[in-house]
């Protein structure tokens, strides 16, 4: 994170168009990317638990989504930030990326309020699972929202003929999105470990009373 | 209110550094409660472990007389 950081802030040449501001761009990013993985991850454990009805998925599923908004609430904010800087505004409806985010960021909230508004159990894992299923749809048409809606507000950096950028611009972004999700990476398992461990002392605690 | 474009980046950087260091304060507030709970029923285990030998004890003692 600190060479991350480095070069993002100090080594990396200034944008002759957006100034200072596109300095957002190697922390906005990788932030919105992990919180797709993370999203992409949380279906694909829903998807094992409901294939192989191993009910450990259900948690690494929850985890996986739960860091997932975090990201997104990261993204949004971030984002929000560089849109005040670019295009003078802190939100914009007219931006479909925005919004279809925005969309994906909430329906994966709701996650939440369907999971806790149900009782413990396989039939909360279930619903869950399913819920987080459905959710997997938005991400990539959220991803690739700019470019279906030919939405020309939001910049894109990466086409087919690769990224518009300089090398070290590019360098400074990949350092940036490894630190990201390593960062996401530590924090999903630490979390994970924290609910196992919760979760096999409630169950000595009723052997042992 | 006007804002930099200096304050916009360094409040971004700012944001995510205050998110991550607000989770892993939960965390560790988590670890903390953790710790107390696996004290609390290594507590209760040795207790039990206690009383199983005590209850043993007198009926081995009958037993050599």
């Amino acid at each position: 994170m600190g060479l991350a950081l480095a070069l993002a802030l100090i080594v990396a040449p200034e944008d002759a168009d957006q100034g200072i501001s596109q300095r957002i761009f190697y922390i906005h990013v990788p932030i919105a990317l992990t919180a797709y993985f993370c999203f992409g991850l949380g279906a694909w454990k829903a998807l094992l638990l409901l294939w192989r009805g191993d009910e450990r998925y259900d948690l690494e599923s929850y985890v996986a989504i739960h860091q997932g908004t975090i990201f997104g609430a990261l993204t949004l904010i971030t984002g929000s930030i560089w849109a005040r800087a670019s295009w003078d505004v802190w939100w914009t409806w007219s931006s479909n990326q925005l919004v279809l985010f925005l969309v994906l960021f909430l329906f994966y909230c709701a996650y939440f309020m369907l999971r806790f508004s149900l009782e413990e159990g396989p039939r909360r894992a279930r619903s869950s699972a399913v819920y987080a299923l459905f959710g997997v749809v938005l991400i990539p048409v959220s991803f690739l929202a700019i470019r279906l809606a030919e939405d020309f507000i939001h910049p894109t950096v990466f086409t087919r003929e690769g990224p518009q950028m300089t090398g070290t611009m590019f360098a400074t972004f990949c350092v940036s999105w490894a630190a990201v999700t390593l960062l996401a990476y530590v924090l999903y398992r630490v979390e994970l470990a924290g609910k196992r461990l919760d979760a096999d002392l409630r169950e000595l605690r009723e052997v042992l009373q | 209110m006007s804002w930099s474009q200096a304050e916009l980046v360094a409040a971004a950087y700012g944001a995510v550094f205050v998110f991550v260091l607000v989770y892993v304060a939960i965390i560790a507030a988590k670890l903390v409660r953790l710790q107390r709970e696996t004290a609390e029923l290594l507590e209760l285990a040795r207790d039990r472990g206690k009383a199983e030998l005590r209850d043993v004890a007198p009926v081995e003692a009958a037993g050599e007389a």
